[in-house]
């Protein structure tokens, strides 16, 4: 396996991937520090969900290359299941639970336990577990619907439960599409509070349009414009950036 | 010849009959009916080197059993039915010679031997006629049984020969012979030659049969020949198969068109889709019925007039189907799948219920009937006309759907529904016809079947899991996909077939496709993409 | 760990469900046993076989359900393994008929004396003994599952097009049976049994013992299954019909998953084809028909998929329908058949069970809604987590 000497967590380098001719991404490099909280924004098609399909071993590269955990792991090898072991978790952009399945087993089925056949099939949940759970359930503010079924929570409560569900994974990194699409002006405001608080203790990467929310959020911006990083640095950096005016916020 | 004189002397002897006698034909067949099979030969060799054209008639009717010898005097006579007696002709006059009771004459016996020297003999006589049909018919006969005996005949038919393909003909014959007789090696070597450009199974059997007696110097050059004609045959072969595999193909091809549309651009999984191919086929029936009972002039237009009557009515039946059932249930197509295959079980019933279990009989017009040759390939003209108008079908829903009106608004709704409606596309009614359209072209695809295969109820499940196979290996949403998928199966068919046997073979396909479909999930043209996402 | 997975399988209306099995499993036999003909009470030794057929069918379509109703993955197929498992106890059978067959060959079968076969294909060596012929019913069908979905589901190959290509795997086994050279009798099959592991196949007892077994294996098959859905992989299992990418996404091995149950499943078919053929007496390759898999579907779809009483009610409720029909209408049923496929997936896509439940659960919601509408202090629920049945 090839090695990278990086102390950084996530590291794209070259990063190229085309679909049927499209130039999906071109040659991407893009890095994440540990603990760090960083924002991406960009025009529709600007490739950021595919950097994130990258990453997570949906999409293989056409060249280019993805390393993990300062360069000791190469993504490019893994598939999804290895890469989420690894403590990469991943948010998509439509909330994505078990619905029907109860809040609290949406959680326990995310909790970072052995995931073989035979360790689930003889698994039994033990006080710390519950514990754990309860924790959980608490930070996304979900206590109270327990034993609802996901499919009858609201909009904003899925998209805090899936956040819960990684959070229950335990990973070092999380990747988080569009977390307040579709969500109350309130919502967003306790939503970049939950993020803020998650990175404490890892790194995220917030894809997301809106802006005053990455501005609530007060982290480094990433700004992706088809398929490679047009510009990078705090938000007032970026958006004063008159390449960022022309392919995205000017529009 | 020397064979020829010491027989006839033999002849002679054992018959103790007149020696001027014996040059008389009708004193030769008078002989045959004293003869032995042994002798008859000889005797036939007499005939024929008599090269008198008025016994033709007489050694044929040999060769056919119809010679018989009066029990009373020992003449011998072609004698035909009449009645319950038999009516005597003269052999060598072929002058009445009145009728006679069955008891009164013996029939001459035949056996192969004999038959083959009749052949011969008939060939050597006739080579001279003034009809060139004949002509040509007797140096076909020579050919097929080669003697030495009749190569002076065929070398003086052939000097006095004008039309030129009787003449080819003839030196082939020729050839044939000098491979025969006890000619130089020289002249035996270009014979051999002469017959290897004959090709086909018969040249080499020709030349196997010849092989046995020829110079040992001369094996290198029949082996050559030989090897030569296979490697042609395996050749045409090959177009044979590629011929039976295309002609397969195209049926996959019909049966699965319908379905490209249905499933592959609608993602409808049609189930029914067989039964639509067997509802088109009833129709032919019907049209037929129709047709034969009042108009029966029409009938070689029946398929012409059952192809609007099959598109509607199953079009029609599409509709139903669409418009009662299947928008219920878009978005889930495992449901669709059920739903649809307890339709294909009414359709079904409701078939058998009308028309009964049993095959129907729908006949080919005369312009679908009969086959010709080309090169080494046998084609039948009812598999041609199937490739044709597959193909046909093919390129016209192409044109429909990349150029029509219709064709882009059934695009615009597949791949953007809601942009679409919002465009002012009356969306149901794209998907109604959509599908009313590929159960109308399923219907088309019943029509040609119904030439080729049982007109059955059962007719659709017959197709049902190969157009599917068809779809899914073409690639879904492409119909180029189907179109390579159809033929390259059909072919493959073809090809493990002769190895493996026809289920084994269809087996084969069907395990290759399995492995192919999780080699390749979206099939040979498939899209690639963050859009596709199941 | 046993324990745990067993006590969890045996919550709640599993152990009612099983007790009833069993019970029927030992009542039938008694009353066709020990009642005489004459009583009212007493039930034929054919109706014996009938109800036994219906519960194998049931067997299977639990087996369907566990792939379908849990994991999304809609078998086209499973007939496959049915008459795979029907094949390996009709060779064993076969093979105890010794020389009492019509041609009398001590060791080979009657088709293939008819066959002019001189000697026993390999893969029938062994099939006289009992324990191996049994092993073969879970491992043949096993096996063809793990080489199927092992390729199928690593590939993710998915919805309609696993459908459709384990509806080809069926198709193509149905041709090949029908083939003499294969070595299975060919169109006619394994028939004119004579005994099993030394009782007379035709004789009550026999036909009773083998109802007995097929109700109990039923019962067994159904705590298993419940086990399975129960425990926290069949939490997995519903979350990979419902969201599959999730779960990929959370670091399960969604393949692993999908090829346990799938194995798991063609095992439990495997069984019913067992207790199957010495109860009908045959075993032909038509039982590998497509059309015969899709009914499965059906049985399954009408009890209700994603239950786990739902397949066996309903594969018995179609089948007495099914024996109804074709006895007093042959020309309705399938009429009848079509119309059902048609109508459950329109107006009962949750099946019987299921709509019963959805119904149940709407009364309680209301229920509660009501009591906590009533005492608003209260906030907190019972913690203990709800099963899925």
């Amino acid at each position: 396996m090839k090695e990278k000497t990086t102390s950084s967590l996530l590291y794209l380098d070259g990063v190229s991937v085309s679909f049927d001719g499209f130039k999906a991404l071109n040659s991407l490099s893009f890095i994440v520090e540990p603990g760090e909280l960083r924002a991406i924004i960009g025009p529709n098609g600007a490739g950021k969900t595919t950097m994130m399909d990258i990453i997570t071993g949906k999409t293989r590269p056409d060249s280019g290359d993805v390393f993990f955990d300062g360069g000791k792991i190469d993504l490019t090898k893994k598939d999804e299941a290895d890469i989420a072991q690894l403590g990469i978790g991943r948010k998509f952009q439509k909330p994505t639970v078990f619905e029907s399945h109860t809040v609290w087993d949406n959680l326990e089925l995310a909790l970072n336990r052995k995931r073989g056949v035979f360790a689930t099939l003889f698994y039994r949940l033990t006080e710390t577990d519950k514990a754990r759970i309860e924790e959980i359930m608490t930070t996304i503010r979900l206590t109270h619907r327990r034993d609802e079924l996901a499919a009858n929570l609201s909009h904003g409560q899925k998209q805090w439960l899936e956040i819960g569900m990684l959070l229950a994974q335990e990973p070092k990194l999380l990747l988080v599409d569009e977390p307040v699409a579709g969500m109350t002006d309130a919502e967003t405001a306790e939503t970049a509070i939950l993020l803020r608080e998650i990175a404490k203790t890892r790194s995220v990467v917030v894809v997301e349009h809106d802006m005053g929310f990455i501005r609530d959020l007060g982290v480094k911006v990433t700004c992706l414009a088809e398929g490679s990083v047009l510009a990078e640095g705090s938000i007032d950096f970026v958006s004063s950036d008159p390449k960022v005016i022309e392919n995205y916020l000017g529009r | 010849m020397l064979r020829f004189f010491l027989s006839t002397l033999l002849l002679m002897l054992s018959l103790a009959a007149p020696s001027m006698a014996q040059s008389d034909p009708t004193s030769l067949f008078n002989a045959l009916g004293k003869a032995d099979f042994k002798q008859a030969e000889d005797v036939i060799g007499q005939l024929a080197a008599s090269a008198d054209p008025r016994i033709v008639p007489a050694l044929q009717a040999f060769g056919e059993g119809d010679l018989y010898v009066r029990k009373a005097d020992g003449a011998v006579f072609i004698a035909k039915p009449a009645g319950a007696d038999l009516a005597l002709i003269d052999p060598v006059t072929g002058a009445s010679a009145g009728e006679a009771p069955k008891s009164a004459v013996t029939k001459i016996k035949v056996n192969n031997t004999l038959r083959r020297a009749i052949r011969s003999a008939l060939g050597g006589l006739t080579l001279l006629s003034p009809d060139r049909a004949v002509r040509l018919a007797a140096a076909q006969a020579v050919l097929q049984s080669p003697s030495a005996e009749n190569l002076e005949l065929v070398e003086a038919a052939l000097a006095a020969e004008t039309d030129k393909q009787v003449k080819a003909r003839m030196e082939e014959a020729r050839a044939v012979s000098v491979l025969a007789s006890d000619r130089s090696v020289e002249e035996k070597r270009a014979s051999i030659a002469t017959v290897a450009s004959l090709g086909g199974r018969e040249a080499i059997g020709i030349l196997m049969s010849v092989s046995a007696n020829l110079d040992a110097g001369l094996k290198p050059d029949v082996d050559a020949a030989i090897a030569g004609i296979e490697s042609k045959l395996l050749f045409w072969d090959m177009g044979q198969n590629i011929w039976y595999g295309l002609s397969l193909g195209s049926v996959l091809l019909l049966a699965a068109i319908g379905l490209a549309i249905t499933f592959g651009v609608m993602g409808i999984i049609n189930m029914a889709h067989g039964e639509m191919v067997m509802i088109g086929a009833y129709s032919t029936f019907m049209v037929q019925q129709v047709i034969r009972s009042h108009y029966p002039d029409l009938f070689d237009w029946s398929l012409a007039i059952a192809l609007p009557v099959a598109f509607l009515v199953t079009g029609a039946v599409g509709l139903v189907i669409e418009r009662g059932v299947i928008r219920f249930l878009y978005g889930r197509p495992l449901e669709t799948l059920l739903a649809t295959w307890g339709i294909s079980l009414i359709l079904q019933q409701t078939i058998r219920t009308i028309f009964g279990p049993t095959n129907q009989e729908v006949g080919n017009p005369s312009w679908m009937s009969g086959s010709f040759a080309l090169g080494g390939l046998t084609i039948t003209w009812n598999r041609l006309w199937i490739v044709l108008f597959s193909l046909t079908i093919f390129f016209a829903l192409l044109a429909l759907m990349k150029r029509s009106a219709f064709g882009l608004q059934m695009r615009a709704v597949t791949q953007n529904r809601r942009m679409a409606s919002s465009m002012g596309i009356r969306t149901p009614w794209v998907d109604a016809f959509t599908f009313a359209l590929g159960s109308g072209i399923a219907g088309i695809a019943g029509v040609a079947l119904s030439q080729i295969d049982n007109v059955s109820p059962n007719l659709g499940q017959a197709y049902i899991i190969d157009s599917f196979m068809v779809v899914v290996f073409g690639g879904v949403g492409n119909l180029w996909g189907t179109f390579v998928g159809a033929l390259s199966l059909g072919v493959l068919n073809k090809f493990l077939e002769p190895s493996v046997g026809a289920v084994l073979g269809k087996i084969l396909v069907l395990v290759l496709i399995i492995l192919f479909i999780q080699k390749r999930p979206r099939g040979l043209f498939a899209l690639k993409g963050r859009a596709i996402e199941a | 760990m046993i324990t745990g997975f067993l006590l969890r399988a045996l919550e709640g209306k599993i152990i009612i469900a099983a007790a009833i099995l069993v019970a029927i499993g030992l009542l039938v036999p008694a009353l066709n046993l020990l009642m005489p003909p004459e009583s009212a009470l007493h039930i034929p030794t054919y109706i014996v076989s009938l109800l036994g057929k219906y519960l194998c069918y049931a067997l299977l379509a639990l087996a369907l359900d566990l792939v379908w109703g849990y994991c999304g993955i809609l078998s086209l197929g499973h007939g496959a393994f049915f008459a795979l498992g029907g094949y390996a106890m009709g060779m064993y059978l076969m093979r105890q008929v010794g020389s009492r067959g019509v041609y009398g060959d001590p060791i080979l079968p009657d088709f293939m004396v008819f066959l002019n076969w001189k000697e026993l294909p390999w893969f029938w060596h062994g099939m006289d003994m009992f324990p191996l012929a049994m092993a073969m019913v879970l491992i043949v069908p096993g096996l063809l599952a793990f080489v199927f979905g092992w390729f199928a589901f690593r590939s993710r190959v998915n919805g309609v097009y696993l459908s459709i290509i384990t509806q080809a795997m069926t198709y193509a086994l149905l041709l090949a049976f029908f083939r003499n050279d294969m070595g299975f009798g060919g169109n006619n099959g394994l028939t004119d049994y004579k005994e099993i592991i030394g009782f007379n196949v035709q004789a009550d007892g026999t036909r009773a013992v083998l109802f007995a077994l097929s109700a109990i294996f039923l019962a067994l098959c159904l705590i298993i299954a419940s086990g399975i859905v129960r425990s926290k992989f069949g939490k997995v299992l519903v979350g990979v019909r419902d969201a599959e990418s999730r779960v990929r996404f959370l670091g399960y091995r969604v393949e692993n998953i999908k090829l346990f149950t799938f194995v798991v499943s063609a095992m439990m078919a495997g069984i019913a084809g067992a207790l199957y053929v010495p109860q009908v007496g045959i075993i032909n390759p038509g039982e590998f028909a497509p059309a015969n898999s899709i009914e499965v579907v059906v049985w399954t779809a009408v009890g209700g998929r994603g239950t786990l009483i739902g397949p066996i009610i309903g594969a018995i409720l179609v089948n007495v329908g099914k024996s109804y029909f074709t006895g007093a209408f042959p020309d309705l049923w399938l009429f009848a058949l079509g119309g059902l496929f048609i109508f459950v997936t329109l107006f009962l896509p949750k099946g019987i069970v299921g709509t019963v439940q959805q119904y149940l659960a709407r009364r309680k919601d209301f229920a509660r809604a009501a009591d906590s509408d009533g005492a608003r202090t209260d906030v907190k629920t019972e913690p203990a987590p709800a099963a899925a049945e």
